[in-house]
């Protein structure tokens, strides 16, 4: 039998680019960014690295396991209040609130996730947008908690003075701090969901993935896996929507509305959602031009839903489908050559 | 509660129930027959009501420039989902869902974008018809002859759609290809004509339904994303794909957010979506449709 798999996870060309420690290269990559770069490029790596995250824990369910979640969102958001008001409304340092925001998303998607792997395919996307809607209702409504349609302003910057402390780091701003606790978490983060979709149960989503039927008939619990890595990419999102909310300094019922889980996916498939790291190329891509064409245009969402076209009728893979495949077909032709010349 | 204060409730719950059914009624017949759950249908009502606006504006001192900028708008959104079926989402059929529901949202954000481009950001606004201008007293509230002329539309709609979906041998081979659409394909019937007819119905569905309600609310952008929600939840409630469970799932919005908003005015909002839940949980298929393979 040579069934191919429809979308095999692993496509990085050659096995020398599997081995490499990706996420402790960008980390170190990433890490003199509020030296040699000004303070708007630190501001801007802080969101595509956020962003990065958020797209990373999406990509669990959408690339790794083949659920169409169309209601990531909800745990961001969750995790943002958790975190805005524990620490706007109580004063509770970041070092509890951060857990916590993690926590109570994956509590959450827990409980919604319950409902949601009963279904399939497009219920599924269908119940995780109800729930998701639910969750801005309430943050839209519930004014005594949320704050309603005005969210929690002036959220505390999380303590980073203990940095200070350590040589070199003395002259930082409060932002520079942030960027490098954020880079700090998200690298752990996104080190964990690798070494999650690396791990003999990541595979076994990617079994689910590729064939729900044959899965189950091997005698995986299908519904479990898939409420497992739910809770899981929940908890992620939790944390991401944490950092964004200290980040944008409040926390709005707009960051839990339908559209932004549409965001998110965009990102995640301009990147490719085949591969581990196409969602962090398509936060990077997405978050860059969003800035530059916003210089010049208000029309953004125009340019985007553009970008989106082009995307699914000439780039299905994303980014980084397009890059193996043009050095796919390079090396095919290398090779070809070479026969023709021996 | 007083008799007055219910019927006044009632009566603008029918009056949202009727403009949702509208809405969701093209929604639900493209997911019934073509399995894409199109988000740019909310897009398409936007369109329909700056058309109506623009209309209107046009031929403002003439008798009778509502009806007609409301036919045109729905005409013209008509034309523009043919275009859209078949230069684009005709490419898409065969691909994961997924691509059909970001291809939907791209059209969001084009379409949306579009109409700010060409009319701005402010709020415009229409007047009534002249025709029925005018209101009348019932059970002791007030109801404007607009309104009634609405909730008298709506079900003249739906039971003239319904007729053509049950009797007409267009409705019986729209009807099959919900059921099996490659069956329907094989026996000779052209399913790509078929596609693009349901499409273009749907679109000036929404395009008209997005000039009746220029009256009564103002048109401003992002309305497209809020009433797709608002469709969305109607069509789950009634069934995807039951053209009558579309009606009485848009009767049960409209006056659970009606009657909602008297018991518990912060959580009026909540109880639709929460309906919604419980639907999806219990019949994934909704009230009245039926399961999908």
């Amino acid at each position: 039998m040579s069934l191919p798999l429809s979308r095999p996870m692993a496509r990085t060309p050659g096995l020398t680019l599997r081995r490499v420690p990706w996420t402790l290269v960008v980390f170190l990559l990433l890490l003199p960014m509020p030296w040699i770069g000004s303070r708007y490029d630190t501001f801007l790596a802080t969101q595509i690295i956020i962003d990065a995250l958020f797209a990373v824990s999406l990509n669990l369910l959408l690339g790794t396991t083949g659920l169409v979640s169309f209601g990531h969102v909800a745990y961001f958001g969750i995790g943002a209040y958790i975190c805005g008001i524990l620490m706007k409304n109580y004063g509770i340092s970041f070092v509890i609130a951060f857990p916590a925001a993690g926590l109570g998303a994956a509590l959450f998607s827990l409980i919604f996730g319950f409902f949601c792997v009963r279904l399939t395919k497009i219920y599924f996307a269908m119940l995780t947008l109800a729930f998701s809607q639910i969750v801005w209702a309430v943050c839209f409504k519930w004014d005594a908690v949320t704050g309603g349609d005005q969210g929690i302003a002036d959220v505390p910057f999380p303590d980073t003075h203990w940095m200070t402390a350590i040589p070199g780091l003395g002259d930082l701003t409060e932002n520079s701090r942030f960027y490098l606790l954020t880079l700090m978490l998200a690298a752990v983060c996104i080190a964990a969901m690798a070494q999650i979709t690396r791990s003999p149960f990541g595979r076994m989503l990617t079994a689910i993935r590729d064939n729900r039927e044959r899965a189950a008939f091997i005698g995986l619990n299908v519904r479990a896996y898939e409420l497992t890595v739910f809770v899981v990419a929940g908890g992620f999102a939790g944390f991401s929507g944490a950092l964004y909310g200290i980040f944008t300094r409040g926390v709005f019922p707009d960051y839990v509305f339908w559209t932004q889980s549409a965001q998110v996916m965009i990102m995640t498939i301009l990147g490719g959602m085949d591969f581990f790291w196409g969602p962090p190329v398509g936060a990077l891509v997405l978050d860059w031009l969003n800035q530059e064409i916003t210089n010049y245009t208000q029309y953004w969402p125009f340019v985007l839903g553009s970008i989106l076209l082009v995307l699914l009728f000439a780039l299905p893979g994303g980014v980084l489908g397009g890059l193996t495949r043009a050095y796919r077909e390079v090396r095919r032709r290398r090779s070809r050559t070479a026969l023709r010349d021996a | 509660m007083t008799i007055s204060l219910i019927a006044a409730q009632f009566l603008s719950g029918l009056t949202t129930a009727m403009f949702l059914f509208l809405i969701a009624s093209g929604l639900s017949l493209v997911f019934g027959v073509m399995r894409v759950l199109n988000f740019a249908h909310g897009s398409f009502y936007m369109i329909g009501a700056y058309m109506a606006w623009q209309v209107v504006t046009w031929l403002q001192p003439t008798g009778g420039a509502f009806w007609i900028a409301a036919l045109a708008a729905g005409v013209s959104v008509a034309i523009l989902g043919g275009i859209v079926e078949r230069l684009l989402l005709r490419h898409l059929y065969g691909v994961e869902e997924l691509y059909q529901l970001l291809f939907t949202y791209a059209l969001v954000l084009i379409l949306g974008d579009a109409a700010k481009f060409t009319w701005g950001t402010d709020q415009l606004s229409v007047h009534r018809p002249p025709v029925l201008d005018g209101s009348f007293q019932w059970l002791g509230t007030t109801v404007p002859y607009y309104n009634l002329f609405i909730i008298l539309l709506g079900p003249a709609i739906a039971i003239v759609g319904g007729l053509i979906l049950s009797r007409s041998s267009a409705g019986r081979l729209l009807r099959a290809a919900a059921f099996d659409r490659e069956m329907v394909g094989a026996l000779g019937a052209n399913v790509g004509m078929l596609y693009t007819g349901m499409f273009v119905v749907s679109s000036f569905l929404a395009g008209l339904a997005g000039a009746l309600i220029t009256p009564i609310e103002s048109v401003v952008p992002g309305m497209d994303v809020q009433i797709i929600v608002d469709a969305f939840i109607v069509v789950v409630i009634g069934g995807l794909g039951s053209f009558w469970g579309t009606f009485w799932g848009a009767m049960i919005y409209g006056q659970t957010l009606s009657f909602g908003i008297l018991a518990f005015p912060q959580l009026s909002v909540f109880a639709v979506f929460a309906l919604m839940a419980v639907v999806l949980i219990v019949r994934p298929w909704g009230l009245m449709g039926r399961p999908i393979r």
